[in-house]
């Protein structure tokens, strides 16, 4: 997996943050294209490339959801945008809200606050599962879970101004 | 062997240069640190009644009395189009040619320009400036710009660069410059805001320091919001005031307007330090006074500065900090001179901003540093920036997939496939666009790139990839591969706002006819700085014991050389100087030989040779 190979890691699911991010400092050090200003050009886009790589993989890495995803991704799981069937009833009910509010009956404002809270709640949740979570399976699930609980969050916010 | 050892030919270096709306300033890294050169160049450009373009000081007396030949604030047009700039085109007497649609030209006298090559005339004035002090030539350079600059406004500061006659290694944000400028003899470690507002533009930046690395977190701002938005709210209510006092509506009248805002500004820079100024104008043997005082100046620009704060607490949240962990604030930019800034900026961070520094130079100074840690000189520090705005391409329905998040850490990319939707299609337009709102129409167009040469096939079986790769400047760049063949897939760019390469080219080389018309006289100031370090060298040769041990007949030959040379240093032949410099060499050769048998001696006399 290219991302863990730019920081010489073995590919796992969980990592050391503070280890990370030393040798993201480490690389940068010694790849960035400051570097390499008076050098060939080849040896600059070599430069460019490797630290833009570097880049890529530390923001991707550092994250533990977005390492979840490319973990999965490399090793060949599919993630679903499919609504998690437990959730199909509250999704029902959240978009009859939005759709009260948007035509301006402010007596859904409150049911909307406090299911974006217990959404906020959910991925938060779904958060501490993963991170001790090692069945690849399980953690799909719970990715799947997430993404359409982050989706609904944006949703609520979009119409919420804080 | 000559003295040419002493002064020999040392590479030349990179300067750093901060292109500002209202006043532009170069700067270069030496052993005791960065240094700004010669003086403040005012970034104004004009067209003398011969033809000649002038930029600077000079060109500033201009706007007085030639304002339809003279531009200022041209940064505000760089990398935009005519639609962009109709709110500008109210308060700035710019002026656009008819017809101008995505690359916007200015008509001053005779001549157009687009305003990169505006820009490229500054750039050239303080490369000059920077050659005539330094004694060397300059051919590259780090550039400021503002961290909120999009794409297409990087990218035509860069184009100036190059029809300038400089290579432009690296176009560095300003807030960052300053960062850098400041974490060179501060603070070591620790998470700083810089808070830059200048005369036309506004960003705010919030960076960890790092055992010598400065990691940008997140940084936000305002392209079009500056000092001039308080100048153009005042000089609207003085033109009023005028046409009120003297029944005259002077509004039209290029050259009043122009002293009205001299006399504005002017009154506004008192106005930091003093709690009342006078707005005087004096224009056909009318005269015009009016007391303000700072309580209503503060009510005039309170919107304007408030309009700095929402970006600030968009930044903080962004670089996932809180007021809390932010150990200091650095204000950058001339405006942050004003007592309502210091007061607004203080109570958001709730601690007291930096203002040691002196605001209009600590951005060029951090630009000198860049180019010395590009040259090596400076080997301990790295800048690692981000990328300001959202990038993305528009998919089904005029929507945006975004591709690369805005505060990313660049050089970043992003790899995409794409495939074909009708059989046998040879083409496929992508439509970049950088923004952070959810329609195409909402964004910031950037180009279209447009895949071609696919090989025929049925529909949705071609399969290429895409690579979009923003590199160290921020600047956006596409290379597509067809995966079935592993083939480079061609990809044609047409940029939406801005100038195409070949345009740059022709400009460059528009730029190198007017550069010969110069050259004369440049290699007469190259000649002259070469005389100044040669007689420089001689006199201090002369105090040497070596020279007293000379015969009668070299001191003699020396004298002469000297006396000859500084006949003709004032002539207009730059051959002669260089005839003359040549003489006083060899007249001083015999001596030059003996200074450094001495200094061998001398040297090895204090060796020890046992070891």
């Amino acid at each position: 997996m290219q991302y863990y190979e730019a920081f010489g890691l073995e590919p796992a699911l969980s990592l050391d943050a503070d280890d990370l991010k030393k040798r993201f400092y480490e690389r940068s050090r010694l790849w960035h294209p400051d570097k390499f200003s008076r050098a060939s050009t080849e040896e600059q886009e070599k430069a460019l490339e490797m630290t833009a790589v570097l880049n890529d993989a530390f923001r991707t890495l550092r994250d533990p959801v977005a390492r979840a995803e490319y973990f999965l991704k490399e090793k060949g799981f599919e993630l679903s945008k499919e609504a998690p069937p437990e959730l199909l009833e509250e999704v029902f009910e959240l978009n009859m809200a939005l759709e009260e509010l948007k035509e301006g009956d402010e007596s859904a404002r409150p049911q909307l606050i406090e299911a974006r809270d217990r959404f906020v709640a959910m991925r938060d949740s779904i958060d501490g599962s993963l991170a001790t979570t090692t069945d690849l399976e399980q953690v799909r699930s719970l990715l799947n879970r997430r993404r359409y609980v982050r989706n609904l969050i944006r949703e609520v916010e979009n119409v919420l101004p804080n | 062997m000559s003295f040419q050892i002493d002064f020999g030919n040392e590479k030349s270096p990179i300067v750093g240069i901060d292109l500002g709306t209202t006043n532009s300033l170069v700067a270069v890294m030496e052993l005791t640190g960065p240094r700004i050169l010669s003086g403040i160049v005012p970034s104004v450009v004009s067209v003398t009644e011969a033809g000649d373009v002038i930029a600077g000081v000079e060109a500033r007396e201009m706007l007085l009395t030639h304002p339809d030949r003279t531009v200022y604030s041209v940064k505000r047009l760089m990398g935009r189009g005519v639609d962009d700039i109709q709110d500008e085109l109210k308060l700035f007497p710019f002026h656009i040619v008819e017809g101008s649609e995505s690359t916007i030209r200015l008509k001053l006298g005779e001549k157009m320009f687009t305003p990169p090559e505006v820009s490229a005339h500054i750039l050239r004035k303080l490369k000059l400036d920077a050659e005539a002090e330094l004694g060397v030539a300059i051919t590259q350079a780090v550039i400021t710009v503002p961290a909120y600059f999009n794409d297409a406004q990087r990218q035509a500061t860069k184009d100036a660069g190059r029809i300038a006659g400089l290579e432009v290694l690296r176009l560095v944000n300003e807030p960052t410059a300053a960062a850098l400028a400041y974490g060179l003899d501060k603070r070591k470690e620790g998470i700083v805001a810089v808070y830059d507002f200048g005369g036309g533009t506004f960003d705010i930046s919030i960076l960890r320091l790092h055992d010598g690395i400065f990691e940008v977190l997140a940084t936000n701002g305002d392209t079009h919001l500056g000092g001039d938005d308080i100048d153009n709210l005042m000089l609207r209510i003085a033109l009023e005031d005028v046409k009120d006092e003297w029944n005259e509506d002077v509004s039209m009248k290029a050259d009043a307007v122009q002293l009205l805002r001299r006399a504005v500004i002017s009154a506004k820079e008192q106005l930091s330090f003093v709690p009342s100024a006078t707005i005087d104008l004096a224009y056909n043997g009318k005269t015009y006074q009016r007391e303000i005082t700072r309580e209503l100046f503060d009510k005039l620009a309170a919107p304007v500065i408030d309009r700095t704060l929402g970006p600030c607490r968009d930044c903080i949240k962004d670089a996932g900090v809180s007021v809390a962990e932010i150990n200091e604030v650095v204000m950058v930019g001339g405006s942050t001179r004003i007592p309502l800034v210091r007061g607004a900026v203080e109570a958001l961070f709730r601690k007291r901003p930096h203002t040691e520094l002196n605001p209009d130079e600590v951005v060029a100074l951090g630009a000198a540093v860049q180019a010395g840690i590009l040259s090596g000189d400076v080997e301990d520090k790295l800048l690692l920036d981000v990328t300001p705005l959202s990038l993305g391409i528009e998919t089904m329905g005029g929507l945006v997939s975004k591709l690369i998040h805005r505060n990313s850490t660049i050089p970043a990319s992003a790899t995409e496939q794409f495939t074909t939707a009708v059989d046998g299609q040879r083409n496929v337009l992508i439509h970049v666009v950088q923004g952070e709102r959810e329609l195409v129409k909402d964004c910031r167009s950037l180009a279209r790139f447009d895949l071609k040469d696919i090989a025929p096939m049925p529909a949705g079986f071609a399969r290429i990839e895409v690579r979009f790769l923003i590199d160290a400047n921020g600047i956006l760049s596409v290379t597509a591969r067809d995966q079935r063949s592993g083939k480079e897939q061609s990809v044609e760019i047409k940029p939406s706002y801005g100038l195409t390469d070949d345009q740059v080219e022709a400009m460059i080389l528009e730029s190198f006819d007017k550069a010969e018309e110069d050259f004369s006289e440049r290699q007469l100031r190259e000649a002259r700085v070469e005389a100044d370090s040669i007689l420089a060298a001689t006199d201090k040769a002369k105090q040497n014991d070596a020279y007293f041990e000379l015969s009668e007949v070299d001191r003699a030959s020396i004298e002469r050389g000297i006396n000859e040379l500084l006949v003709v240093y004032h002539g207009n032949d730059h051959l002669l100087v260089r005839a003359k410099i040549d003489q006083l060499n060899e007249a001083t050769q015999t001596l030059a030989e003996n200074m450094m048998n001495t200094a061998v001696r001398g040297a090895l006399k204090g060796t020890n040779v046992n070891g």
